[in-house]
């Protein structure tokens, strides 16, 4: 058992239970946490993919950027207990990418650059629930935030919300990315408090 | 290189505790290039979920700890040798 | 393999906070004590866990200010948005408890026998385990020649500054200070750069050994200087603390 040290709290504050799911401390920062170095990918040389389904679909920056955009408001939940709340993102929807794709698969592992991968069921990418974002608070993504573009997945743990996302591959069975091969949880519903496989 | 970058001095004390003996001078070599360092020189990152150690030369994952209900995974898999 | 490293417990040990000194207004170096420590290197460092009352736990790595002999201490600057920190530099008091690991660390060690001339580059706090180095070379007799070049955003918040005037027999002291500097100030006032190191650091043919720690990017920046320079790289080695939002 540790010794407690006295006087000593965490720096985030709690916040209304029906606010943020269980467990979350709310903070104003927006913590800059990767697994690797920052990619800087040109943008006359980025794209974004989706194969696994009938044809393989690409498109490039100002391909992606002459889809139609949505804005939104989201609070973001990362299973290492921080939420911050009503950040401002402006993206493409999933609907309109995955639109844009004839298949039948179930699943999605997102491939970013760097090398880091996430899965996401389909059903949890359609209905509004997902974009592939590229502004943030009002301005373009910073790099170390995921910019050109990342995927936001918000009512996902953040870990899901993969940076600088670049592919998305359709496939039958669901499996682990990245962190998920590690024991975080395969699916990761904050509000169920899905941190780890088993939860 | 990232400003937050750390190397393999900040996770000294965890590998150490994780394999019984102080490793930031142990000799590792990267499986995808071939390159030699001792841990202390190696690039580490610590995103909270876990900690990526990877090779500044090629910038490939050289080894991941993810520490999950108390339990710690290490994971080798981008190291050809470590002594 | 690791030569004669000192080898602590495996774990975190208890320790009790001792005597507290400001060293400036954001920099504090606390006593620890730990029972049966088993003494430490010049140039490591231990981790420190927190656990608040409601279990919460946090920890961090602080680089070791003593010189082995010395009861153990630590010096921590403060982060203006940190949470171990502020606690270490404000809170904690004598007779507080915490948990340390170590010591910790077998490359970023030096003893007389590692040799020199030394170059000992800092950057902010990174001075912590540089001055243990200085202690330590004193404390041993030794006569291996040190510069330690050392640099901080004004006079202000040089650390150790009392100790580091009177720099012992064959030490040399060069500050550089980056952000404002005292009106009669006639060094350095600039972030390291080639230039400032052609200026300080030992020829290469002298055989060097140089040891640099500090934010990650001053350390990045003066490793590839002094390899610049003709420094083997083997010969330059890093510790890096990450970003400290200077």
């Amino acid at each position: 058992m540790s010794p407690v040290s006295r006087g000593f709290r965490r720096k985030r504050e709690a916040a209304p239970a029906d606010r943020v799911p269980p467990g979350q401390y709310v903070t104003r920062d927006f913590p800059v946490l990767s697994a690797g170095p920052t990619p800087h990918t040109a943008l006359s040389k980025w794209t974004f993919s989706i194969d696994g389904g009938r044809e393989p679909k690409s498109w490039t920056w100002e391909e992606f950027r002459a889809l139609p955009t949505e804005t939104l408001t989201t609070d973001i939940h990362c299973v290492t207990r921080w939420s911050k709340l009503d950040t401002h993102w402006e993206g493409v929807s999933l609907d309109v990418l995955l639109g844009a794709v004839e298949y039948d698969a179930g699943y999605v592992l997102a491939f970013s650059d760097g090398g880091y991968t996430t899965n996401v069921p389909v059903a949890d990418l359609l209905g509004g629930k997902a974009w592939v974002a590229f502004n943030y608070e009002g301005a373009p993504l910073g790099a170390e935030h995921g910019g050109p573009a990342r995927l936001l997945v918000p009512h996902l743990y953040f870990w899901k919300s993969a940076k600088w996302v670049r592919r998305l591959q359709l496939r039958d069975t669901d499996v682990p990315g990245f962190w998920e091969n590690y024991g975080y949880h395969i699916y990761g519903d904050p509000w169920r408090e899905q941190r780890y496989a088993g939860d | 290189m990232d400003d937050l970058t750390l190397d393999g001095n900040a996770i000294g004390g965890m590998m150490m505790e994780l394999f019984g003996t102080e490793m930031t001078t142990a000799v590792v070599t990267c499986d995808n290039c071939g390159a030699v360092s001792q841990v202390a020189e190696l690039a580490v990152y610590r995103p909270d979920l876990g900690t990526v150690v990877r090779c500044r030369s090629c910038d490939s994952v050289l080894m991941v700890f993810a520490t999950v209900r108390g339990v710690t995974c290490v994971d080798l898999m981008g190291v050809a040798s470590m002594t | 393999m690791a030569g004669t490293a000192v080898r602590g417990r495996l774990s975190w040990q208890t320790a009790t906070v001792g005597p507290v000194a400001d060293e400036t207004p954001k920099v504090r170096t606390l006593r620890l004590d730990v029972p049966d420590w088993p003494g430490h290197r010049a140039g490591q460092h231990v981790d420190i866990r927190l656990t608040s009352d409601d279990g919460y736990q946090a920890e961090r790595a602080y680089s070791i200010a003593s010189a082995p002999g010395e009861p153990l201490a630590i010096t921590v600057e403060r982060l203006d948005d940190g949470e171990v920190s502020p606690y270490l530099t404000e809170e904690a008091r004598p007779g507080d408890m915490l948990e340390v690991r170590g010591p910790i660390g077998g490359y970023f060690v030096w003893e007389p026998g590692s040799g020199g001339p030394l170059l000992l580059a800092a950057g902010g706090s990174g001075v912590v385990p540089l001055r243990a180095i200085l202690r330590e070379r004193s404390r041993t007799g030794s006569s291996v020649p040190a510069r330690l070049l050392y640099s901080s955003r004004s006079w202000e918040d040089v650390i150790y500054s009392s100790e580091l005037d009177v720099p012992p027999e064959g030490v040399s002291v060069i500050h550089t200070l980056t952000r404002s500097q005292p009106p009669s100030w006639k060094g350095y006032a600039r972030r390291v750069d080639a230039q400032m190191l052609a200026e300080v650091a030992w020829p290469t043919a002298d055989r060097p050994l140089a040891y640099v720690c500090g934010p990650t990017n001053f350390v990045e920046s003066v490793a590839a200087g002094l390899v610049g320079l003709g420094y083997p790289a083997g010969r330059v080695k890093t510790e890096r603390f990450g970003a400290t939002g200077q």
